[in-house]
């Protein structure tokens, strides 16, 4: 049997997902294609419920889990979250955008999540909203692997937040893939800068697409630190990549060639950012 | 019930609260101009306006348009018909399968960008996919709805609007978009193995369960099951029986009642997987179990051109070259996956599909449903690209065989993953072999060995090995070949025609080595193609003495580009070019067209045409020849067909043959019919005809007469006047050695490319394209330029970004083919050196177009990085391994 329900409330979608599992429907996107007819299963469509939707400054920045790309591209951001406006434009076609959100990208957790990339750069966290009341833990805590997460069954991605300092400096996203538009990444990289004086103080650099969860590099980052704009990607090394990332073979690429492509990806992301 | 607003007009259904908007609008509400191309948002087909904003009616749920606007192409609103117009203006609809959504997502950008640039056009339409247009044309159309300069022009030469446009901008009626009430819903069980015995459980048990309507086996087809393209080597089953030879094979159909969710979990089958031979060389290996017992060594054909003596030529060239060429499966990929209904009426079996064969598709159901073929009739719905393709049946004869066992009416889509794992695909080539020229950098002899892997069944697989010999040499001069190309069975998808049919793999062999070859004779690389290019007179391969050749100008066409090209180029950019031949029609064999023109008594031209249209222009161009024979305006005529009841037999639409063959049979037809008016007249040859109502009048010098067509007897056909030509191309046989006159006509082309390597991550982006091609006459140079543009796109696809795997991207975002984004500006240069066997002079196009980009294109990365790659398609990863 099937049954859909289209809440207005957080708390009536709680409550439903309490008293039984339910598929949890958002943009469509992801679970569409997955499907036959229709979908299958006890359906739980968030995007009835306007509390989940839309951006909102506070102490950073929250942003509701049923926004869609397309709302976070038009947006008025300040220069942090560059990446993040420019991954969004690049989440499939147009029509994706318009209807996929970001909670969406982050619960179906595909390695080659566009979102995925920005928010770790952005030191992200989530927000989660059970029986038990609220939770709120780093993105990189949250995506566990592959298609995996710590979303419990009853629970429900309520936002994503920004924590105001990952607001500063200015940011870049570049994607790498075989043709221009409707592109899954062979690679992906967001990185975001804070410059003083001329030197990098503080450095953010992820890669999707090269591993089961895209990754945060620490040591890329460390590296960075006092490089100026014209010596900074040339602190960029391979080695340093490899030592974080678990890229693939498949049909898009080997995973020598991700390697390296991720490595002068994160140099030209670096330089846009800082450009 | 969920209520919403449907093109301004309030609408409810009662579809499920789940259930994708595609099915709502199609199934419920009968509003078919909304297409399904992928249910996966890979494709755009689907893209309407929600509450303004362009989304994949695949991908929304029914509910959430409770109380939303919905924009469909049925919209009348003045924007879209505005967009509509520019559509047909430009020529931006080719087949007609991507239009709505182009237009949708169009509308969307213009609501919001009143004048975009084309970067505007690229981003807002990125997510719609196009495979007949390479997309030029949509942009142009795009940044370009002011209000129109109409012409008037319409004789052969006049960029005439496609008759049947109109349709095409309003969402056409396609294989998916008809079917009687109450049709049964047919679904394919498919082999999930490329090589699987298979034995069946309790079949009757699950025809029990409810909304089952019948279940179909090999058992069940009362003919041969066995079909094919070319009759003798037709082997192909219609539902297999066990083994299934390749993955995606059908092996069972289920019936479904009507509005039933078709549902085949626990259907009762056990797989028992078998080795399987997934390349030529482990089919060909000594003791391989055979695919066909009857075919040794897994071979299908070999194919051979001999002429001269090749091995002494080349020993005694001043300069050798020496190359290998590698390509894989390509699937067409056209955005209409395979769909259609059959019916009975009276005791004639109606199939309506898409196709680009209908005479063949009743004669290959007839043979598998034990029927005469006058019992099987074929309408082709509007095609939603073909390519190659849509020529072998695929669902005709399985929704043949439900109604025929039933009695009732049914219908069949298929999925994208059905169309991808179970249609044919381009051959994968391995070649290999020898180029050589003499100090002056003339051609001196060609070796050339070539192993096609033909899949599981024979297709097409004949044609190609028949056709890459005598096409090897490219369209230049060469002395001594010995040429040969074989065909090998393997358990991988069944390879069949795809545009070119194998012509283009040899090109990227032949085309990539003559860079080098140039290069050892110290000769401009354009400049050696001009030396040795094909003049009249010349013998080609075959032995065959050309005329009308267009070779050299188009090459000399595109001399200005290349010096232009050369003086701009900078480090990481190359510039490439590559040339095409192409025989016109079937390798050798008869390939007859008819064409019947019936002047009706209410003064109307019936074109009785039928040549399917699958986006190429046949029906516009077929009725633009008519009408200059005939000397009577094209709107006096009417489009009739194609149906196999009701339209003579014109051959299929390949080979790029139509405007050639059945041009010429038109042609025929139309002088034919003006000569029998201008008799009744008791005119000479010279006379002028008009017609008014049902009053023609002809006019010779000072005389005029005047016929009432309205007065003249009904003839067989119930029409005032009929005349129907046959005409077939004159070729002879080829000998054991591959010498004769495989085609009567020939076209050529030549193609540059410039282009830009990103020497860190291996992509290439295409700067431009020029392309020269001899058509002969341009009967409609928008419909010539939109073929060219269109085989450009999937050149840039063989060459960058496309190959199938089967069990790995049977898919749209697995499998890439060219977005909005990927075709860079290209410049057209129609060249005509007019044919004395084509009519108006006009030689096919169809195919040559593809057939140099691939090419060009790896002559430009080497051009810019020093690198011959030896396998296409270049990805990313393959380049910059080779540029290490």
């Amino acid at each position: 049997m099937r049954s859909y329900a289209r809440p207005q409330t957080l708390d009536e979608a709680i409550g439903l997902i309490t008293q039984a599992p339910r598929r949890i429907l958002a943009g469509g996107t992801d679970l569409y294609p997955a499907a036959g007819v229709q979908l299958d299963g006890d359906v739980l469509d968030l995007t009835g419920i306007p509390a989940l939707s839309g951006m909102t400054p506070g102490n950073g920045l929250r942003i509701g889990a049923c926004t869609t790309w397309t709302a976070i591209a038009e947006a008025d951001l300040p220069p942090a979250l560059r990446c993040l406006q420019q991954a969004a434009r690049q989440v499939g076609g147009r029509q994706v955008q318009n209807a996929g959100t970001i909670g969406g990208n982050l619960c179906n957790a595909s390695p080659a999540a566009d979102g995925v990339p920005p928010l770790l750069a952005l030191d992200a966290e989530v927000e989660l909203a059970g029986p038990s009341g609220r939770r709120q833990m780093p993105l990189a805590q949250f995506l566990t692997g592959p298609r995996q997460t710590r979303r419990a069954a009853g629970e429900v991605l309520t936002a994503v937040i920004l924590p105001q300092t990952a607001l500063q400096g200015q940011s870049a996203f570049v994607k790498l893939g075989a043709r221009a538009y409707l592109v899954i990444s062979i690679a992906m990289v967001a990185a975001r800068v804070q410059v003083t004086a001329g030197k990098i103080t503080t450095a953010a650099v992820a890669v999707g697409a090269c591993s089961g969860v895209a990754q945060r590099l620490p040591v890329v980052e460390a590296a960075l630190i006092g490089a100026t704009a014209s010596d900074g990607p040339g602190r960029i090394h391979a080695a340093d990549l490899a030592a974080a990332l678990s890229p693939i073979d498949d049909v898009r690429a080997t995973a020598a060639y991700r390697l390296s492509a991720a490595t002068e990806l994160v140099r030209r992301a670096v330089s846009e950012a800082l450009a | 019930m969920i209520g919403f607003t449907l093109n301004g007009q309030p609408v409810t259904t009662s579809a499920a609260p789940t259930a994708r908007l595609t099915e709502v609008l199609r199934d419920h509400l009968g509003a078919m101009g909304t297409k399904v191309g992928c249910d996966a948002g890979d494709c755009g087909a689907c893209t309407i306006l929600l509450n303004g904003a362009q989304v994949c009616a695949c991908m929304v749920p029914a509910a959430r348009v409770s109380g939303a606007m919905v924009e469909t192409i049925e919209s009348d609103a003045a924007d879209l018909d505005r967009l509509r117009a520019a559509f047909l203006r430009h020529g931006a609809a080719q087949c007609g399968i991507c239009t709505p959504g182009m237009l949708m997502a169009g509308v969307d950008l213009l609501r919001r960008v009143p004048e975009p640039d084309e970067r505007e056009v690229q981003d807002a339409l990125g997510g719609v996919l196009c495979r007949c247009t390479g997309y030029r044309k949509i942009i142009a159309a795009i940044c370009d709805t002011a209000a129109p300069e109409t012409s008037s022009a319409e004789g052969i030469g006049a960029s005439v609007t496609r008759l049947d446009g109109q349709a095409k901008v309003r969402g056409d009626s396609f294989g998916a978009d008809y079917w009687p009430d109450g049709a049964l819903t047919v679904v394919a069980l498919r082999a999930p193995h490329a090589h699987a015995r298979f034995s069946f459980g309790d079949l009757a048990g699950f025809a029990r369960r409810p909304g089952v309507a019948g279940i179909f086996t090999a058992a069940d087809i009362p003919g041969r099951n066995a079909f094919g393209v070319i009759p003798a080597f037709a082997d192909q089953p219609a539902i297999a029986e066990s083994p299934a030879r390749f993955r995606g094979e059908c092996v069972a159909l289920v019936a479904f009642e009507a509005g039933t969710e078709p549902d085949l979990t626990d259907f009762p089958i056990r797989w028992h997987p078998l080795e399987a031979l997934t390349t030529p060389a482990e089919a060909e290996a000594p003791g391989a179990p055979l695919i066909h017992p009857d075919r040794a060594a897994n071979q299908l054909i070999e194919g051979r051109v001999t002429k001269g003596d090749a091995a002494t030529a080349l020993a005694g060239s001043a300069h050798v070259v020496t190359g290998t060429m590698q390509t894989g499966y390509v699937e067409h990929a056209y955005i209409e996956p395979e769909a259609g209904a059959a019916w009975m009426e009276g005791d004639t079996l109606i199939i309506r599909a898409c196709t680009q064969a209908p005479v063949m598709d009743r004669d290959d159901c007839a043979l598998v449903l034990g029927l005469p073929p006058e019992r099987v009739r074929i309408i082709p719905s509007a095609v939603g690209g073909g390519f190659g393709s849509k020529l072998d049946v695929s669902l005709q004869p399985l929704i043949g065989l439900v109604t025929l066992k039933t009695g009732r009416p049914c219908r069949m889509i298929y999925s994208r993953r059905d169309s991808m794992t179970s249609t044919t695909k381009r051959h994968p080539a391995e070649m290999q072999g020898s180029i050589g020229c003499d100090a002056q950098g003339r051609l001196t002899g060609l070796v050339f060995d070539g192993r096609f892997n033909t899949g599981a069944y024979a297709s097409w697989g004949p044609t190609v090995a028949n056709r890459v010999p005598v096409h090897v040499t490219g369209p230049y001069l060469t002395p001594h070949v010995t040429a040969r190309a074989r065909a090998i069975h393997t358990h991988g998808p069944v390879s069949g025609a795809f545009r070119g049919f194998g012509v283009p793999q040899a090109a990227l062999w032949q085309e990539t080595l003559f860079d080098q070859l140039a290069e050892k004779a110290r000769l401009d690389r354009l400049e050696f193609r001009i030396l040795n290019a094909l003049r009249d007179g010349d013998a080609t391969a075959t032995g065959q003495a050309m005329q009308a050749v267009g070779i050299h100008d188009c090459l000399t066409a595109l001399r200005p580009h290349w010096k232009r090209a050369l003086s701009e180029t900078v480090p990481g950019r190359g510039v490439g070019v590559a040339s095409c031949w192409y025989g016109c029609g079937n390798t050798s064999l008869p390939n007859p067209s008819t064409i019947r023109i019936g002047l009706s008594h209410q003064g109307r031209m019936m074109l009785h045409q039928g040549a399917t249209d699958i986006g190429q222009g046949s029906n516009t161009v077929i009725a633009q020849i008519a009408a200059q024979a005939l000397g009577l305006p094209l709107a006096l005529f009417t489009l009739i067909g194609p149906d196999t009841a009701l339209t003579p037999d014109a051959g299929k639409t390949s080979a790029s043959r139509q405007t050639f063959v059945s041009g010429r049979a038109a042609k025929a037809a139309a002088e034919a019919l003006r000569a029998r008016l201008l008799r009744l007249a008791n005119a000479g040859e010279g006379a002028d005809m008009a017609l008014d109502g049902t009053t023609l009048t002809i006019t010779e010098g000072s005389t005029r007469r005047t016929l009432d067509l309205a007065a003249l007897p009904r003839d067989a056909h119930g029409y005032a006047l009929t005349a129907e030509e046959t005409y077939d191309p004159p070729t002879s046989a080829l000998d054991a050695n591959g010498q004769g006159t495989p085609y009567a006509v020939y076209g050529y082309g030549a193609q540059m490319v410039e282009l830009e390597v990103d020497p860190a991550l291996g992509t290439v982006r295409l700067l431009k394209i020029t392309a020269a091609h001899d058509v002969g006459r341009a009967i409609n140079p928008q419909l010539a330029t939109g073929q060219i543009e269109g085989g450009i796109a999937q050149g840039i696809g063989l060459a960058l970004m496309e190959e199938y795997l089967p069990g790995r991207t049977e898919n749209l975002h697995d499998y890439l083919i060219p977005t909005i984004g990927d075709v860079p500006p290209i410049e057209s240069l129609l060249i005509e050196v007019p044919d004395p066997e084509g009519p108006f002079g006009a030689k096919g196009l169809g195919e040559h177009v593809l057939i140099p980009t691939a090419p060009a294109i790896l002559n430009a990365i080497r051009h810019a990085t020093g690198v011959r790659l030896t396998q296409v398609p270049v990805l990313p990863h393959r380049l910059l391994e080779a540029l290490r």
